[in-house]
Order: structure tokens, then C-alpha cells, then sequence
């Protein structure tokens, strides 16, 4: 039966006028897969308007499309082979026209890119070849093609594919072939070419055959985002349905699920069904529905996975690789929106690593990224999303940006950036966290306090070890149990194997203060209040320990201002008897607040 | 998973994205089998309900068979059917049948016209009452922002350059030239105030893929597809003046997809049988500018 025949998206590219639309329109004809009608018709119109017939005509199938001459978006059309169907993606060559490219090629698994054998290899050759790659289309095979006006030689041939070979390799492609052809005169499309017998390769269309079906991605960590939660009461129907469609992996009913960023965790009770057979699991690219055993809140924008396979990550700082097809330019501080999975989230560019030229791969720094560029990029979101990195789990790990009412580029994420690393290593150890026998709850009973942090520091020469000894004394004469800990007693113990003495090093300073701060984390799960110090703590060191601690630290300087100091929440006098009373009363009084 | 379950699985994906994103959503049912597949699709999505209402521009030049079975399928299915058609045109007969109109007017009158004014809520819409059985005037004139929509790609020129999801500005022209990017499941749903979005979960299907669905879900379609014993069936149902039933003698859904597969019409455009694509070379293309599904 046909309808068990495989089918395929081939997406055809190249640089304007090198022929896409003429393969495209002769494999059509060569394979007997044109409706009658429609050869009729183009010859038809060529007949009235005195123009001699061409293939390429098949598709131009608009009336102002063929007044300009140029293909001016992506257009499918089908047709089969003995082996499987296939749907072809003509997409146009024109630079202005990118965005109908890519939606063509994100769509296919193979792509055909025609090089034009007299015009040679040209800006849209690369810039569609460097593209591909992005998109993850791994099989690409070049057609060089009008090789019938080149005397069908062998050494212009030879010279198109080592020049382009070499500009695929820098881009990170390998070929899966290249074939010489004349589309217009039918050379090796669907038909061995008689003129060219230095060929011995494929065909195209032999080439069209060979290309491999991409394996569903069953095998790998289950990932839904959740398009929606249904309940129809109205009706009659009571079922709480979690709708999405499975990105990756395999979801049986029974399987513990979790949703993030939230964390959530339940167990899949049913996958629901309307007029199909019951089923007990599904796989990737089934739109299905799940109910649940437990009904937790679940809303559109969390991403489903299992409890017992690997996580997503989560993070509000990407860094990522994109391209930008936009009117305007995709510029910091401007407020956008990116789309990934279902999650939608306000986005801005923090900074551009590079923007590379995609026609010759040279990377130049530029503070905001045009149309039709590809950068290399940092983003902020205005709150964490969760996702996979491109290369691990590429469904989940890519993204489009909105700019007003307009999709106006798309990447795949890369990396998360600085700190959220750290953040990421705080969710994982939360999340492996072995728990004890006595809760934090239970201790915060018996001591009669919330544990907290607080952090006194000043310029070198402040005296913040003495005006921190004297609270400890007072909180604990007051009934708290307290702990003083300097940044000294880290040093030389827990900092024992990445301590060098060169304090101005500032990866190994942020790896200190991080130490410092997951010591006093142990103690806080203890129950404990604990006292910090350290000398001239800036911004991104009280940053730094937020986000290790997962909570708001208080911050006391003693003594005088000092160069690149953060808002505290207290100064004091280092000469002032009454320093530690303040700091209790004034800890205190924001804890009481918080709480 | 095969090739239908690819198709119908993508459908429902853009079913449920539409759903998500639009506060006033259609589905226009044109009582064909493209959209009488779509029908059952959204069946699927939202496991048997249909949970927005679904627009049917009435002619009044519609084979009568079509009325019937829309009703009958509109109250078997608790659908919220509404109507909505061109008043003014058909009372100052300016049609093609009253001899005032070419065919391609006539289709501006009494369809573009129709639909455009239906979808905005400057015309009556006319609502099922399920509990009397009879169409009332709606008093929901709020205009749809998302209009779901059965064309495939395969169809015909323009519409195989079609989206997903396709904007239509304030006066509901298509910018052919200038449309929007849509990979990765990713689609445009965001939209000026004044302007909407075509949705279109059928784009990947062809004429064969629809009928070898209809006989796998048994989806239930008008008889006028079948040969009644004349020899003649209608492979693309329209309005009796300009539409022609072809030369065949299937009778049954294998028939029909023997037909197409391999048979005689395997290589004959599916409209052929429609007069008004015929009288000018883009006059379909203009009527779809124009809001023409």
C-alpha cells in the first residue's frame, strides 16, 4: 500500500538564477508526476506570450512571481519514486527572501543545493550552505549544474567541488555528494547522462533514494512542551487532559513525569484518545494527551519529561547561535519575546559575540546583528525557561525571537552563561540533595529561629572580625544559635587545593566566595544563623552567594565606602560600641518582615 | 508511524496551537471533504469536542444535499454552527445564475463578500439553536481574530505558497511577498489589532492523503462524491451553477482512490470541474488576495 511508503521533505537551495526551480521542474516532468492540467496551462501561457517553454515555468506559478522572474517563496510540490514520496521545498534564491528558505529547510531531511557551473560558487552558495548547517540538515548534496553550456567539462566541474568543499568543511558540512548536471537538458537528474562519461556517480534522482530516513528520536529522554491543559465541563467531560506533542522519547502510562521549570512531579494515569486505539505509550510526533494521578498545576509553557531520565536545564542567561531576519535590527536593551517549545518569554540581547559573515566565515564584533546575519550571541530572559543544549537534545534546545508582532530570528542554544553555571550546579545539588532524618522545619521549631546569613564586610584595613564576633556573642546571649565563620577559615581547609595568593584573579576569587558560601549553606540547612566575612564583597559576589544560598543574604559594611562596594542593607561605625546591637536589631527586623 | 499518522499528528499540533493562542477562533466548514476532515481532526485534538464554532458561508446556490447533511452532522456532533451570507447581493440578484455577474463576481459577491463580512460581525451571523433545531440571529459580533481554514497546498498555484499560519491586514489581503518565517513548529500568533491569521492544518495533505483518510477514520461525507448510477460524481463540491460533476464510476471510497491513485484522474487537477478558475490566468489568486478561501 502507498500509504505505507515512507515519505521525505527535500529542500533545494542556491544562489539566485543557478537553476533550482528548472531540477526541480524536471524531476517533476522525468518522473511523470505532473497533474495534466497544469503542463497544459504554463505551455499554454508561454504560447500567448510568445516565450519558448521552460521547466522552471512549472512553479512560478503566480502572476507576479513570473513578472519579476524570481521565486519569490517557498513552494511545495510532490512526487514519488518506487521507494518513497517525496515533497520538495523550492526555495528561492533571492538574498532579500532568506526567511522562506528557512522555512523551507527547517522542514526537510535532505537538502539539494545548485551551484550554477559558469557563474561558480557565489555569496547564497554559502551563506545557504553555512544555513543548513544550523539547521541541523546533515545529507547535502550539490548539483552543479548548466554544465551543458560548459562543454560538459570535467576540470570546471572538478574546480566548483574542491572550492566549495572547502568552504563546507570550514563551516562544519561534509557533502554527501555532488553530481554535474543540466537540468534544462535533463543531464543526470532522472536520466544517466550519455555526455559526461567521467561521471560515474548517482543520478539525482538515484541520490534522492539514497538519502537516509531520519530515525525518530524514540530513544532519547522523553521531552513534551505542554501546548495546553484541557477540561471540557461544559460538555459533560471531566477528564483534566495535559495536551502537547512529544518532542523526543518515548511516555508510558505509569511513568513517573516531571514539569519544568516548576519540578513538579506526578505519575502519567492515561493517555487519553478520541476514535484511535487505545495506547499504552507514545513517541515522538504524536500530539497526545495524558491525564494525571495527582492533580498538580501544569499550564502551557512547561516542558514534560521523566522523573527518571536526564533533566532539561534550566536558565534565564543563554548563549546561543542565531540567525536574524528581521526588518530591523536585532539590537541590546530592546525588549523581545522568544518562543521555545511552548514557553513564551520577554528576552533581551545582552551582548553579541561575534557576528559572522556567512558568505566568508570571518567573524567581526558588532554591537547588534542585521538582516540575514548569523552571531553568536548572549541572552537574558526576564525568567528561566527550560530547555536541552542544541548538540545534546536539538527539539528542545532551539528557539525564535518575536520583535512585535513578527517572528524575526531563530538559533539553537548553545551554553548557558557565567553564573548560570553555578546556578545550574545549585539545582542539581538541590535536587540530589540527601536528605536527613530531622527536617529543616522540625529544627527551626526547636531552635526558635529562621535560619539566615548575614555578611560584614568593608574595605581591607575595616575592622568587620571584630563587629562580627561581637554580634555572634550577642545573638547568642539573646537565645540564637549562631556560628561565625571568616573567609580565613575556608582558605586554608576547603580552599586548600585552589588557593594560590593571587587574590586579583577573579575566577579563583568567585570560586572561593562560592566555597564560602556552600559551607554556609550546610550550616543554615542545620539550622543555623551564620556570620560571614569577607573583605571588599562587590555586586556580582553578593550575586555570587544569592544564588548559592537560593535566598536574600544581609549585607552590613563596617567602616568607609570602598571602590566598585554594592547596596548594603546596613553601614556601621567601626568605632561605634552600639555596631553589633544594630546589626541584630536591624537583621532581625528584615527577617520579621520577610517571614 | 506512517504517512497519515505524520499528517494528521501535525494537524492537531496547529489545531491545538490555534486553540491556544486565539481568543476568537473559527473553523469555516464548507461541507466539502477537506474540511470535513478538518472537522473530525478537531474532534481529535480536543477528544470529541469542537470548542469553537464553525462558519459555513451559505450561497443559497449550494447543492441542497450539502444543507441537509451540514445540519444533520451539526446536530449529531453538538457543533456551534454558524451561517453567514451575502443578503443584499442575493436580493438584488447580482449573481452569475440571474444572468447580472461574471462567475468570478459572482464568487466575489457571494462568497469573498460574504465571508469577510461574517468574519468581521458587520453582517449577521445566523446560530444553531440546538434546543429548537432552527438558525437565530447571533448577537456575538465580535470579529475572529484566528479563522481555520481546510486548503491544501497541492490544490493550486497560490496556494501551495501558503503558511501554517497566514496574516491577513485590515482589508484582508494576503501579502504573498512578504510572509512570514515559520519553522520548528514555530508559528506567527502574534497580530496587529485589526488584522487576523489563517490557520491551515490541511497545507501537507494532497487530494489523496484526504480520501484515504476519510476511508481509515470513516469520516462521513456527502453522497454528491459518489456515482449515484449516471456515471457522474462530483470530485470538488462548490455551487450547482458552476460546478460539474466528472465522467466516473466509482461508487465507493475504493473507487475513488483507485481513481486517483493509479486510474483516470491521476493526473487531472482536482478542480478541474470548477468553471471559475478558468476565466481569467490568476483570478483564483486575486479572489484569494481578496479573502477567498
Amino acid at each position: 500500500m502507498d500509504t505505507c511508503k515512507k515519505d521525505m521533505n527535500i529542500v533545494i537551495v542556491g544562489h539566485v538564477d543557478h537553476g533550482k526551480s528548472t531540477v526541480i521542474g524536471r524531476l517533476l516532468a522525468d518522473t511523470g508526476s505532473l497533474p495534466q492540467g497544469k503542463l497544459e496551462q504554463i505551455k499554454e501561457m508561454c504560447r500567448r506570450n510568445s516565450k519558448p517553454f521552460e521547466y522552471a515555468f512549472l512553479l512560478d506559478a503566480l502572476k507576479d512571481e513570473r513578472a519579476q522572474g524570481i521565486t519569490i517563496d517557498i513552494a511545495r510540490c510532490f512526487f514519488r519514486t518506487e521507494k518513497r514520496e517525496y515533497i520538495i521545498l523550492d526555495a528561492p534564491g533571492h538574498i532579500e527572501f532568506l526567511k522562506n528558505m528557512i522555512t523551507g529547510a527547517s522542514r526537510a531531511e535532505a537538502a539539494l543545493l545548485v551551484i550554477d557551473a559558469h557563474e561558480g560558487v557565489r555569496e547564497n552558495s554559502r551563506r545557504h550552505g553555512y544555513i543548513l548547517s544550523m539547521l541541523g540538515i546533515k545529507q547535502v548534496s550539490v548539483l552543479v549544474n548548466k554544465l551543458d553550456i560548459m562543454g560538459y567539462s570535467e576540470e570546471v566541474f572538478n574546480n566548483i567541488v574542491k572550492e566549495y568543499s572547502e568552504f563546507l568543511a570550514a563551516a562544519g558540512v561534509t557533502p554527501t555528494s555532488f553530481i554535474p548536471v543540466s537540468a534544462a537538458m535533463g543531464d543526470n537528474i532522472a536520466v544517466r547522462s550519455d555526455k559526461m562519461p567521467w561521471y560515474d556517480g548517482m543520478t539525482v534522482l538515484e541520490q534522492l533514494d539514497a538519502f537516509k530516513e531520519e530515525l525518530p528520536p524514540d530513544d532519547l529522554p522523553f521531552r513534551m512542551p505542554v501546548q495546553d491543559v484541557y477540561k471540557f465541563t461544559s460538555s459533560g467531560d471531566e477528564r483534566r487532559i495535559i495536551a502537547g506533542t512529544v518532542e523526543s522519547g518515548t511516555l508510558r502510562a505509569g511513568d513517573g513525569i516531571m514539569f519544568h521549570p516548576s519540578g513538579k512531579k506526578t505519575t502519567v494515569a492515561t493517555i487519553e484518545e478520541f476514535n484511535r486505539p487505545k495506547r499504552t505509550a507514545v513517541t515522538s510526533g504524536y500530539s497526545t494527551g495524558i491525564t494525571m494521578t495527582e492533580q498538580i498545576y501544569v499550564k502551557r509553557g512547561d516542558l514534560a519529561v521523566k522523573t527518571d531520565e536526564k533533566p532539561p536545564v534550566t536558565a534565564s542567561r543563554i548563549e546561543v547561535s542565531l540567525f536574524w531576519l528581521g526588518k530591523d535590527a536585532l539590537t541590546e536593551g530592546k525588549r523581545y519575546y522568544l518562543k521555545t517549545g511552548s514557553a513564551k518569554v520577554p528576552m533581551r540581547l545582552e551582548k553579541t559575540d561575534y557576528v559572522l559573515n556567512a558568505s566568508s566565515l570571518e567573524k567581526t564584533a558588532k554591537p547588534k546583528v542585521e538582516k540575514n546575519e548569523v552571531a553568536k550571541c548572549t541572552l537574558t530572559l526576564e525568567r528561566p525557561i527550560s530547555f536541552d543544549i542544541s548538540s545534546e537534545l536539538s527539539g528542545t534546545g532551539r528557539f525564535v525571537i518575536v520583535d512585535g508582532y513578527e517572528i524575526s530570528g531563530g538559533g539553537i542554544i548553545t551554553g548557558v552563561a557565567g553564573d548560570e553555571k553555578i546556578r545550574q550546579n545549585v539545582l542539581r545539588r538541590n535536587f540530589l540533595w540527601e536528605k536527613g532524618g530531622v527536617s529543616l522545619t522540625e529544627r527551626m521549631e526547636r531552635f526558635r529561629q529562621k535560619p539566615f546569613v548575614i555578611m560584614i564586610t568593608g574595605s581591607k584595613n575595616s575592622d568587620r572580625k571584630t563587629v562580627a564576633r561581637e554580634l555572634e556573642k550577642l545573638l547568642f546571649a539573646n537565645g540564637r544559635s549562631v556560628y561565625y565563620l571568616g573567609i580565613g577559615n575556608v582558605l586554608y581547609g576547603v580552599d586548600a587545593d585552589i588557593k594560590t595568593g593571587h587574590s586579583e584573579d577573579r575566577d579563583e576569587r568567585d570560586e572561593h566566595i562560592r566555597r564560602l558560601a556552600e559551607t554556609a549553606n550546610i550550616l543554615t540547612d542545620a539550622g543555623l544563623i551564620v556570620i560571614l566575612t569577607a573583605s571588599e564583597i562587590d555586586e556580582d559576589d553578593v550575586y555570587l552567594m544569592q544564588t548559592v544560598l537560593g535566598e536574600k543574604i544581609f549585607t552590613v559594611r563596617v567602616g568607609n565606602a570602598y571602590d566598585k562596594e554594592p547596596a548594603f542593607d546596613l553601614s556601621v561605625d567601626e568605632n561605634d560600641e552600639k555596631a553589633a546591637e544594630t546589626i541584630m536589631r536591624s537583621a532581625e527586623a528584615m527577617r520579621t518582615e520577610e517571614l | 508511524m506512517d504517512h497519515l499518522d505524520r499528517l494528521e499528528n501535525r494537524s492537531i499540533h496547529i489545531l491545538r496551537e490555534a486553540y491556544s493562542q486565539f481568543k476568537s477562533l473559527c473553523m469555516l466548514w464548507s461541507i466539502g471533504k477537506d474540511s470535513t476532515v478538518l472537522l473530525c481532526l478537531a474532534r481529535k485534538a480536543f477528544y470529541g469536542h469542537v470548542p469553537f464554532p464553525l462558519v459555513h458561508i451559505d450561497t443559497h446556490y449550494k447543492i441542497p444535499e450539502m444543507i441537509t447533511y451540514r445540519d444533520r452532522l451539526a446536530k449529531e456532533w453538538k457543533l456551534d454552527m454558524i451561517y453567514g451570507e451575502n443578503r443584499e447581493a442575493l436580493d438584488k440578484k447580482l449573481t452569475f445564475p440571474d444572468g447580472n455577474a461574471t462567475r468570478i463576481e459572482c464568487c466575489r459577491n457571494l462568497k469573498t463578500e460574504a465571508l469577510r463580512h461574517t468574519l468581521s460581525g458587520e453582517w449577521p451571523r445566523y446560530r444553531l439553536n440546538h434546543a429548537t433545531g432552527n438558525y437565530e440571529k447571533d448577537s456575538n459580533t465580535e470579529p475572529y481574530t484566528g479563522v481555520i481554514v481546510g486548503i491544501r497546498a497541492d490544490e493550486e498555484g497560490s496556494r501551495s505558497k501558503e503558511r501554517y499560519f497566514s496574516p491577513r491586514d485590515k482589508n484582508n489581503d494576503w501579502d504573498i511577498g512578504d510572509q512570514p518565517p515559520e519553522f520548528w513548529g514555530q508559528y506567527k500568533t502574534d497580530f496587529a489589532p485589526g488584522t487576523h491569521i489563517r490557520i491551515h492544518p490541511l497545507l501537507d495533505w494532497t487530494e489523496l492523503d484526504v480520501w484515504e483518510y476519510i476511508r481509515r477514520e470513516g469520516v462521513p461525507v456527502v453522497s454528491l462524491y459518489f456515482d449515484q448510477g449516471n456515471g457522474k460524481r462530483y470530485r470538488s463540491l462548490g455551487c450547482w451553477p458552476c460546478t460539474n460533476p466528472v465522467e466516473s464510476d466509482a461508487k465507493d471510497l475504493d473507487g475513488i482512490i483507485e481513481e486517483l491513485r493509479s486510474g483516470k484522474f491521476a493526473n487531472i487537477a482536482e478542480r478541474s470541474g470548477r468553471a471559475q478558475d478558468k476565466e481569467d490566468g490568476g483570478g483564483l489568486e486575486e479572489l484569494r488576495k481578496d479573502g477567498y478561501m
